[in-house]
């Protein structure tokens, strides 16, 4: 089988940050290499399930401005996650739904509407060769596949035999929070603060900060103001640890984070709650609550 | 409650004792007193997961002076989201295996074995007088004095491929640039407090940079296998090149 077997997507517009993104390469931190992957992995999977694919196929994750892709082979496309006017060759299709895009037609997956992250699933789906097992671009190790850039093209993968499912009716895709509350589990380096810092932590209305990207979920906020000075030697980083960098205000790290680091993490959000702060846009109200 | 009662601990862990703190559901930091202990640990919990005695693990990942035990009972890659089952299981076997290792008390691996990795610089770079003023050594001693330390890799970050080498004595370690540089060319061969690293790509970088390796890609392949030339506990030597990276130091042919 030749790679283009599947046939090719053409990238006609980029967007802000468009990238490929599958379950990404765990198993590897030991050696500087993170996690990556789909940042809304609930979004990512039910597009794939839509179109026929197994649920971890790669998938297009697009970042507030969407993308336009020319595939040249009839495929099955959904588009989910960040709700958006999604067009084929300017005729408005739908969102969140199976799309039959023709060889040449254009897929429009217009700016976000409401959410951060949009997902575009292909039949047989984008097919760059894998990195450590992974089809993720991770943007902080530059492993994986560059961001997509206008006139790139992504050969596509074979799509599964079985095809799509038959409609099944509604379809709840999660939408943006009004509302981001993230659950905290202390530690591993809360004694590195005050009472007062983990008092606010646990009761002042942070809002998400235009700065947040899949490496971190910054905030904006009163700082934590730490008990011990000095510096902590680099430690092994988990998903989801809210580091605390000296100017106070905490980060949650997302998939594209550092294996280790050096500013001491106050808690941990686990894995599961990680998705809804994938999909709050700039300025969300954002609550830590004790897990 | 969680792996540790909450409260404040003493500021370092004493030589011989293990400290386990959590760190989200799913993962465990194991706080040794130094580099050689977390170094001892982190080979007792390799050797134990070979031999079946770890639960299901998915990242285990030492560092300076303490080891991250990540995934715990989620495993391999299944766990990635898959399920709010694997999610939301109550932290139970974290804590059981949090007051398994708080009872570990890990001797330092043997240093004998395996050949070391050899790795040519040629002892040119930028830092090199300002590190022989810190030796108190003529700049020339310095490639000398270097290239005679056994080095291991303790732990590896900051990018893939990347090795935290430690060996160098500590009369011999030097503190970071004051001013770093927003430019670090691969293969760069750099000293910052008790570690050496070698620069896998061009990268902004603080360290002292005292040489340069003529073939920095051989340091991260993801297309070979093993991708990383450099990973914890690989015994390293430096060997001095000439300019061409073929010079006299360079006697074994490497495959």
């Amino acid at each position: 089988m030749t790679p283009a077997a599947g046939g090719r997507l053409y990238v006609v517009r980029a967007g802000a940050l468009t990238t490929v993104q599958d379950a990404g390469r765990p198993g590897w931190a030991h050696l500087g290499v993170g996690r990556a992957g789909f940042l809304d992995a609930p979004a990512a999977r039910l597009a794939n399930r839509l179109v026929g694919n197994p649920p971890d196929t790669a998938v297009l994750e697009t970042t507030l401005t969407g993308c336009a892709v020319r595939p040249d082979r009839p495929v099955v496309a959904v588009v989910g996650g960040a709700g958006c006017r999604v067009t084929v060759d300017g005729r408005p299709v739908a969102w969140g739904a199976p799309v039959r895009v023709p060889a040449g037609a254009v897929l429009d997956a217009g700016p976000a509407a409401c959410g951060v992250r949009g997902y575009l699933a292909f039949a047989g789906g984008p097919a760059p060769d894998p990195v450590l097992g992974s089809r993720s671009a991770d943007l902080l190790s530059g492993l994986g596949p560059a961001p997509l850039s206008e006139g790139d093209e992504l050969p596509l993968g074979e799509p599964a035999s079985a095809g799509p499912p038959p409609h099944a009716g509604p379809v709840p895709w999660p939408g943006a929070p009004a509302e981001l509350v993230l659950p905290v589990h202390p530690g591993p380096r809360h004694d590195w603060f005050t009472g007062a810092a983990l008092r606010t932590l646990l009761t002042a209305v942070y809002r998400v900060s235009p700065h947040s990207n899949r490496i971190g979920l910054r905030t904006e906020g009163p700082p934590l103001e730490r008990s011990r000075t000095g510096e902590l030697p680099s430690e092994g980083m988990v998903l989801g640890a809210i580091q605390v960098p000296p100017d106070g205000r905490p980060v949650v790290f997302l998939n594209d984070h550092p294996t280790t680091g050096g500013y001491p993490v106050v808690g941990v959000v686990p894995e599961r709650a990680l998705a809804a702060a994938a999909r709050a846009v700039p300025g969300t109200p954002l609550r830590f609550v004790r897990a | 409650m969680s792996a540790r009662e909450a409260g404040p601990g003493p500021a370092r862990v004493l030589p011989g004792e293990v400290r386990v703190l959590p760190a989200g559901p799913h993962a465990l930091l194991v706080e040794l007193a130094d580099g050689e202990h977390a170094e001892a640990f982190h080979a007792e919990l390799l050797r134990r997961r070979e031999r079946g005695e770890l639960p299901a693990v998915r990242e285990i990942v030492p560092a300076a002076r303490t080891v991250l035990i990540d995934g715990i009972d989620i495993g391999g890659g299944a766990g990635l989201g898959l399920g709010n089952a694997a999610g939301q299981r109550a932290p139970g076997a974290r804590d059981r295996l949090a007051r398994d290792l708080a009872s570990w008390r890990p001797e330092p691996p043997p240093r004998e074995g395996r050949a070391p990795v050899e790795i040519p610089v040629v002892y040119d770079g930028p830092d090199l007088d300002e590190v022989a003023a810190l030796w108190g050594v003529p700049a020339g001693e310095v490639a000398a004095l270097h290239s005679r330390t056994a080095f291991r890799v303790a732990f590896c970050g900051f990018a893939p491929g990347f090795g935290y080498l430690t060996g160098l004595p500590e009369p011999l370690h030097v503190p970071r640039r004051t001013t770093p540089r927003t430019r670090v060319p691969a293969g760069a061969v750099a000293l910052a407090g008790p570690y050496t690293g070698v620069y896998p790509r061009p990268s902004p970088g603080g360290w002292q940079l005292v040489g340069r390796m003529p073939d920095p890609g051989a340091l991260w392949d993801p297309a070979r296998e093993p991708a990383a030339l450099l990973a914890p506990g690989t015994p390293v030597r430096f060997v001095p090149v000439g300019e061409s990276g073929r010079g006299a130091g360079d006697v074994r042919a490497d495959p």
